[in-house]
């Protein structure tokens, strides 16, 4: 058998993915025509499982698609949605500023959520605990002031609601 | 309005996202009698036949985006149904996918036979998990009871469909736009032509519908044509161009009103209609100030204009772009128009995928004019900077690749003609010594000098 370079390094150095993430990835493959159809499951599945999307993993992605890195990292940098420094905290909170929710005090609520945090919007609790980030239109108007939380939409968010939010995630 | 739901028959049934509740009330129906009866062309014919237009924003004529698929095509030609649904105030689509999965897949089943489609995919939004797992969990359903995979119902048509999830950007919705996030790249929309019909997806013959586009299908062949023609507004006898806008209608309803929601009623129902009737009135007791038809990328519309009819071409009428996602937002006599119309450049801003100049600057420009207007330093020509970048930035002046900077361009247009009393009002409340300046001024960082 061949080895080339890059395959002597692999068994040298472990390699960033888990066996794990890369069958995960590989299950992809026959959806599509082309492998570099998988780039945007190969992220998803990589942040789900991380947190975040390290070059490294930038690294490995390209090469399991016959990619260049550069063409994975110019997919990822376009979506803004795969931080890369650090992971996301535990709970990822989307808050919609968009206009359903903006006139119905959205924006307002945002900031006394990141108050009561003591973040920003675009930052994450130093306990790791929280991401709150500012998100366009979440599809939830009808409950508006919306809020996503992971996989769990809040609705029609109010001081209160959001008072016993923070309370919930402290108690984690 | 006495009307009795037909898109939205199953949503409020318990356990409605499962297989034997949708086949209970008569799903699949359609599909078996498809495929033993008619032909693919005979779909697309009956389709043709019912006047249905497409649902994701244009109203283009369904049928008629099928039939460019060039004839007697080797394959594969694609399906990408479009449920990227990331329009602000637009969340009907959610509706459909969370209560009534079944009923989306087997409108697409249908179209992809009628198209002959071998594989589809669903083009989901990342932010509506609750649909992708609904959305998944039927198409494993619907695998295993034969509705797809190879030799469906014993048939010799074989359809594959897959989801894909989106990341979080409002142009992959724009369809050339999704076609290039589907294949891994960024979802920068094509020039066109070609047009996805003749060199799409892998490069391949490709539709593109909305996931209210697949559930109308279901039903006209369920249904028939004479049914479905006999609701909405038929085809203006004296305009022969008019294909009229036929069929029932999803209306989603948010902002100020009393009982926002997703409503089901005919095409053209007037907007007072559909605030009073449909959405309980608007909220507080209070009046109307403006109200946005089909999508923040529509336009305003005043309190006056409120008996104008929701249809695809009365919208127009008013200086609204067309119908777009029939999605209201209404804004009551309290609200600041100055917010919306900085809210509404912010979300293009952010949203512009930077390809071309006129829309990547323009959207930019206009929210840093919005900014410092609103920090207090507006001046009155900064409505009219702001107007000559609506009136130049978009498709339909020509200076763009597609439609998100007309959407841009129509909020700020339609707001400066129809409510530049109270923009002058801030401007001059805010700004009293320097609101009739005209020298250059610096413009402010994002989020009226707070970080964001
Ligand atoms: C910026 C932009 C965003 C769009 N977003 C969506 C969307 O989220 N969902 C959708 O169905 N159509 C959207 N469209 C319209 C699509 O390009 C396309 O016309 C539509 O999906 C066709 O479906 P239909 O023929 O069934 O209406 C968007 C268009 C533009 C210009
Ligand atoms: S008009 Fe705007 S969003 Fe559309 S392709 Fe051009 S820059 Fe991108
Ligand atoms: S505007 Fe907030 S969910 Fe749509």
């Amino acid at each position: 058998m061949q080895t080339t370079q890059a395959q002597s390094t692999e068994t040298l150095i472990k390699p960033f993915l888990s066996q794990e993430i890369r069958s995960a990835i590989e299950a992809y493959y026959p959806r599509y025509p082309s492998r570099r159809a998988v780039v945007l499951p190969a992220l998803h599945i990589v942040n789900e499982r991380l947190g975040y999307v390290p070059l490294e993993a930038v690294i490995e992605i390209a090469r399991m698609l016959s990619l260049a890195p550069a063409q994975v990292q110019d997919t990822l940098s376009f979506y803004q949605f795969f931080p890369q420094d650090m992971p996301c905290g535990k709970f990822k909170v989307w808050m919609c500023r968009s206009i359903s929710c903006s006139c119905c005090e959205g924006e307002v609520l945002m900031d006394y959520l990141a108050q009561k945090l003591g973040i920003r919007p675009g930052e994450t609790t130093r306990d790791g605990r929280v991401t709150l980030l500012p998100a366009e239109c979440l599809g939830a108007c009808d409950f508006a002031p919306a809020m996503l939380v992971n996989d769990t939409l809040y609705k029609t968010m109010t001081r209160e609601k959001i008072d016993a939010f923070v309370e919930m995630v402290q108690s984690e | 309005m006495t009307y009795k739901p037909v898109l939205l028959a199953n949503i409020h049934k318990e356990n409605s996202h499962k297989l034997a509740i949708y086949e209970a009330g008569g799903g699949y129906r359609a599909l078996r009698k498809a495929l033993k009866e008619m032909s693919p062309d005979d779909v697309l014919g009956t389709v043709r036949a019912s006047g249905l237009r497409g649902r994701g924003g244009a109203g283009f004529p369904t049928a008629l985006k099928w039939s460019f698929l060039p004839k007697d095509h080797p394959g594969p030609i694609y399906l990408c149904v479009n449920a990227d649904e990331s329009e602000p105030g637009t969340f009907v689509n959610r509706v459909q996918m969370e209560s009534d999965p079944h009923q989306i897949v087997e409108g697409i089943i249908l179209s992809a036979y009628a198209t002959k489609t071998t594989t589809a995919y669903l083009y989901l939004r990342y932010e509506y998990p609750l649909s992708y797992q609904r959305m998944q969990a039927a198409i494993n359903e619907a695998y295993s009871a034969g509705y797809l995979g190879k030799s469906i119902l014993g048939s010799n048509y074989a359809l594959d469909l897959f989801i894909h999830r989106g990341a979080g950007a409002y142009i992959c919705g724009e369809e050339t736009g999704l076609i290039e996030s589907l294949e891994g790249k960024r979802a920068w929309p094509r020039i066109k032509p070609p047009f996805p019909a003749v060199e799409g997806l892998f490069r391949k013959p490709t539709v593109i519908n909305n996931v209210e586009t697949m559930a109308c299908v279901v039903h006209i062949i369920d249904r028939g044509v004479a049914w479905f023609r006999s609701i909405g507004v038929p085809p203006n006898p004296a305009d022969p161009r008019d294909v009229g806008s036929l069929g029932p209608k999803l209306y989603g309803i948010s902002g100020h009103v009393n009982k926002p929601g997703c409503y089901e009623a005919p095409l053209g129902i007037t907007v007072r209609q559909a605030i009073d009737e449909l959405a309980g009135g608007v909220w507080k007791g209070r009046k109307p100030k403006a109200v946005i038809p089909g999508g923040l990328s529509t336009g305003v519309m005043t309190a006056d204009e409120l008996d104008t009819r929701l249809d695809f071409s009365s919208l127009m009428k008013v200086g609204c772009l067309g119908l777009g996602t029939a999605c209201l937002i209404v804004m009551d006599e309290t609200y600041s128009m100055m917010d919306f119309l900085y809210n509404s450049c912010r979300f293009y801003a952010h949203e512009s995928c930077g390809q071309c100049t006129p829309c990547r600057e323009g959207t930019h420009w206009s929210m840093m004019i919005l900014d410092r207007i609103k920090a207090g330093r507006g001046r009155l020509i900064d409505l009219d900077y702001l107007a000559e970048i609506g009136n130049t930035i978009g498709i339909i002046p020509g200076t763009t690749i597609c439609g998100l900077s007309d959407g841009a361009a129509w909020p700020i247009k339609t707001t400066i003609c129809k409510f530049r009393p109270e923009l002058e009002d801030f401007i001059k409340r805010t700004n009293p010594t320097g609101y009739v300046g005209t020298e250059a001024v610096p413009a402010l960082a994002h989020g009226n000098g707070k970080p964001h």
